[in-house]
């Protein structure tokens, strides 16, 4: 028990795999010819290799699982987004009520008045727009807040928001005729798809070209 | 490995809740055989592990993206079960030397009952052994060696995953294995 301490740190630099060659070499020739140090060196190493030995455990088979259950609440948007990764036009939809959603409420609330399109032979009767008998209009016609009432024909599409087109029968059944589509527009979310249908092409692109558009969509997407 | 590590920890910071199932899969032995071994107990080992999982999950933010996953979850764990063990039972001072005693240390002069006697060590497996005296290591000991010889870890790994001094992970590593050698030496 005279030796110099070197010796012991000469063993732990040797398990550290940081002795130099010739401290290496210099314990060696010691441990060869000191019963102590020897000794001293194999209880290390058996040590070592007693705790090395431990067999290694795995986890519990469930505890993936109970992790992933005991994690915070995934925030909403993340289930929309992976919902909407499967939805691409909800997607541009959503996209599109996020940009438009502001000004079209605006819109829908201010306008209570009748408005109609521009057209010389619709009649307005307080707030009904008649296409009179006989009568034919050409172009669409849009009326806003009012009713339509075909008497004549329509050549075009005629499109009611807000209102409702009268004759108690459905349109093409009705006294008068419509040569295109023919549309009532009553909730704000049909009035939302009505202008998306002129915009959703710019609004795909817009949304294909615009990565943070994703995330502002998805705000909208929780929304609904 | 790292690759597809990223690309989970990405999908992850994203929001996608689904893709953190996989980086628990991969690590999950690991951490939960970490804790194992810091606090010798299944029970507690697995809820620590789940809360180092946990933990991750709610900072994942904040983890660097260009370092090493696994230090920084080892780092977690390893973190939570030194917080664990010192809460239970104030070990931290075992190692520390009691004034007239000539380096006698607390440690050594544990009252035998605290001990099992002869002939029920002799019952136990040689695994079961090998564990108590690891949970008998003192706590600063404890984590380098099972760090180094458990998970096998370099030194400059446990270094990071510390947050200590290669110097200083050198000389617990040292006197862990001093402490080791003398409680295994008759096993
Ligand atoms: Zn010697």
């Amino acid at each position: 028990m005279k030796c110099p301490e070197k010796y012991i740190a000469y063993m732990h630099e040797y398990l550290d795999e940081e002795i130099s060659k010739e401290d290496a070499l210099e314990l060696k020739a010691h441990l060869s010819k000191c019963g102590d140090c020897h000794r001293h060196f194999q209880e290390l190493e058996k040590s070592l290799a007693l705790v090395k030995s431990v067999a290694h455990i795995a986890a519990p088979g469930d505890f993936t699982m109970r992790v992933m259950n005991a994690l915070p609440k995934e925030k909403k948007k993340v289930g929309v987004q992976r919902w909407l990764r499967h939805h691409p036009i909800l997607t541009a939809a959503s996209l599109f009520m996020v940009l438009m959603m502001g000004s079209l409420l605006s819109t829908w609330n201010t306008e209570k008045a009748l408005s109609v399109s521009k057209q010389p032979n619709l009649v307005i009767d307080h707030d009904t727009v008649i296409v009179p008998e006989g009568a034919v209009v050409k172009g669409d016609v849009v009326v806003r807040n009012g009713s339509l009432r075909v008497e004549g024909q329509i050549d075009g599409n005629a499109t009611v928001i807000n209102g409702e087109i009268v004759n108690g029968e459905k349109y093409m059944a009705s006294a008068g005729q419509v040569t295109g589509e023919v549309k009532e527009i009553n909730a704000i979310f049909e009035w939302i798809w009505y202008h998306m249908k002129n915009t959703a092409k710019e609004v795909v692109n817009f949304f294909e070209d615009n990565e943070s558009a994703e995330e502002q969509s998805l705000g909208v997407a929780v929304f609904l | 490995m790292d690759a597809i590590i990223k690309k989970r920890i990405k999908q992850v910071l994203k929001g996608d809740q689904n893709a953190y199932a996989e980086i628990v899969e991969l690590y999950k032995d690991k951490v939960y055989q970490l804790c194992y071994r810091m606090l010798g107990n299944r029970h507690e080992a697995e809820d620590m592990a789940q809360e180092a999982f946990i933990r991750a999950y709610v900072n994942i933010a904040s983890f660097n993206i260009e370092l090493k996953f696994s230090t920084w979850l080892y780092r977690i764990a390893t973190n939570l079960c030194i917080d664990r063990i010192r809460k239970k039972k104030p070990d931290y001072y075992l190692d520390a030397e009691v004034s007239g005693t000539d380096g006698l240390t607390m440690y050594s002069q544990i009252p035998s009952d605290t001990r099992l006697p002869e002939d029920e060590v002799e019952k136990m497996e040689l695994q079961d052994i090998i564990q108590r005296e690891i949970s008998n290591l003192p706590e600063k000991y404890r984590s380098v060696i099972v760090l180094k010889y458990i998970e096998e870890l370099s030194l400059n790994e446990i270094s990071e995953i510390l947050d200590m001094p290669l110097g200083t992970v050198k000389t617990r590593i040292h006197r862990g294995r001093e402490a080791l050698r003398h409680q295994l030496r008759n096993v």
